[in-house]
């Protein structure tokens, strides 16, 4: 009795161990198969409209007080463009620089970044969440994006605004690499949701994507666009870079990045 | 309805109850033995997926925010030595410990050494990708979620949980606290009447993760997601802020596994196949009190 017992015992541990070795490896071929891909991705819609659906997408982001904000607020991504072109402008202050806004847009615009300072702005303190798991407060100050939309005036078939940016974070063989993100119209005409040229009472920074950054704070940081050149209004992106709405969406990160 | 059965609900399948004989009685509810299951495949494939994406920033702060320039409580890290020979550590408070091979610096699959945060046999997947990391994770989150969430309620409306998992107020007395400390201790099972029926240890150690560690997780889960915090503030200031949260999410993942550990050593040492079986089929069986045999 006590030596059945005890070979069970080991065929049972056995078992659990190999289950266990079984899991481990079948989970990276698993995670290949482009099925359970899709079968994995279904949880992004999930929680994009649970979220939507319990906030209404009207729910504020927390915003702090001047004690809170970080000692140093990391840099992160690209933290200097390449290229002359961005040279040229770091050179002339962004004097020269415009933000073109176009697409679905019944005025197309051009705006300077005196243009921008002159539009009524927004200032709030609130916590950056980076994809990787760590956090920073600053200071941001800009105009809300809201604004610069209505002045765009938006056609009715607009449904997503797209940030073009100065930077290249990759030379993609396929000829993609040029940072972008997109937003809903949810998010662009929250109040919360800014365009922003300052950073703790200063202009923002080569690194914090200066002349100008979105903001979109109930959203993780790599949806926050820096070195923002154009906004496009469009119904759609898949026409867009690889298809996906933004650089990290391209590589296998939510477009939604609220979680 | 046998689905709705539960372990105090026994179903004699032996003609005659006697103390003296082996005894088969109906142990788990149908709904207990499923969500088991469901959960144990969700916790593994959550714990390794969440161990990937702890690896994209393995260090761990108080508070609201905290990034490379901030001190963290916990870090797992490495040093290059003037050699170029890689050394694993981990710092918690001001305690460094070596802990090269492990963490901080481990095989990659073609056996070089390389940097990284817990090593690649218990990440999902075993490769770096922090995008995939977070997919696995998010939907056997949901799944996780909502197994819980029958269980509760199959748990509430069956009064399995105040029936056979809240202790009774004899239970709750220091001298059977103590006396059943002191029997898994010297690893002595019982037998029985009382083998129907969770000991002490077993209630609080059940309770303390279907009841505290697993909602603790799905808050402290829900706190880092900065769409959430817009949602419901609240969670924010009961944390005291979502780096915080990260913190004790990590903690109280740490105590899942020490459950597991201790949950499976007991299953082994207490008789596996009975123990499983009950799991399975739901089917216990009772051995006879020592000095009858």
């Amino acid at each position: 009795m006590s030596s059945l017992r005890l070979r069970r015992r080991r065929f049972l541990s056995i078992g659990v161990a190999s289950l266990g070795a079984a899991l481990v490896s079948g989970c990276d071929s698993l995670s290949d198969a482009p099925d359970v891909e899709s079968i994995l991705d279904s949880a992004e819609g999930l929680t994009y409209r649970a979220q939507r659906l319990l906030g209404g997408g009207h729910s504020m982001a927390r915003e702090f007080t001047a004690a809170d904000l970080s000692p140093v607020f990391k840099v992160n991504g690209t933290h200097k463009p390449e290229g002359d072109e961005y040279a040229a402008l770091v050179e002339s202050n962004f004097t020269d620089w415009r933000l073109r806004v176009d697409g679905l847009v019944a005025r197309p615009l051009d705006l300077s970044l005196e243009d921008l300072r002159n539009l009524p702005q927004r200032t709030q303190i609130t916590r950056h969440d980076c994809v990787e798991g760590w956090s920073a407060i600053g200071k941001w100050q800009g105009v809300p994006l809201s604004i610069v939309l209505q002045r765009a005036g938006l056609l009715p078939a607009a449904r997503f605004g797209v940030f073009h940016c100065a930077d290249w974070y990759e030379h993609a063989l396929d000829g993609t690499g040029q940072y972008y993100e997109s937003i809903d119209l949810i998010d662009a005409f929250h109040p919360q949701t800014i365009l922003a040229h300052s950073l703790n009472d200063a202009p923002l920074s080569v690194g914090h994507g200066a002349p100008l950054r979105l903001r979109v704070e109930r959203q993780l940081g790599y949806k926050h666009a820096k070195y923002v050149m154009r906004i496009e209004l469009t119904d759609r992106f898949d026409n867009i870079g690889r298809g996906k709405g933004g650089f990290w969406p391209d590589r296998g990160y939510e477009w939604y990045a609220g979680i | 309805m046998r689905a709705m059965r539960t372990m105090t609900d026994i179903r004699e399948v032996d003609l005659a109850p006697s103390p003296r004989l082996k005894r088969v009685v109906f142990r788990h509810a149908l709904v207990t033995r499923v969500t088991h299951w469901i959960n144990l495949v969700c916790v593994i494939i959550l714990l390794m997926s969440g161990l990937q994406i702890f690896n994209a920033h393995p260090a761990l702060y108080w508070g609201q925010y905290g990034a490379d320039a901030d001190k963290p409580l916990f870090e797992i890290g490495s040093d290059e030595s003037s050699d170029g020979g890689l050394t694993g550590f981990v710092k918690i408070g001001s305690a460094t410990l070596n802990t090269t091979g492990v963490l901080g610096v481990s095989a990659n699959p073609n056996g070089e050494i390389v940097e990284r945060g817990f090593p690649r046999f218990v990440t999902l997947p075993a490769y770096r990708d922090l995008s995939l990391g977070r997919r696995w994770h998010f939907f056997f989150a949901w799944l996780f979620v909502a197994n819980l969430l029958v269980y509760y309620v199959g748990g509430i409306a069956s009064g399995h949980l105040r029936r056979d998992l809240l202790p009774n107020r004899e239970q709750l007395r220091p001298k059977a606290i103590w006396r059943d400390f002191v029997d898994h201790l010297r690893l002595k099972f019982p037998r029985g009447e009382e083998a129907r029926y969770y000991n002490p240890l077993q209630k609080f150690a059940y309770l303390g993760v279907i009841g505290v560690l697993l909602p603790t997780m799905i808050l402290t889960g829900l706190t880092m997601s900065p769409g959430m915090d817009a949602i419901l503030p609240w969670l924010v200031t009961l944390f005291q802020g979502r780096q915080s949260a990260r913190t004790i999410h990590f903690i109280a993942a740490n105590l899942i596994v020490l459950f597991i550990f201790v949950h499976v050593a007991m299953v082994l040492l207490a008789g596996p196949l009975n123990e499983l079986r009950s799991m399975i089929t739901g089917k216990f069986v009772i051995y006879p009190e020592a000095g009858h045999e």
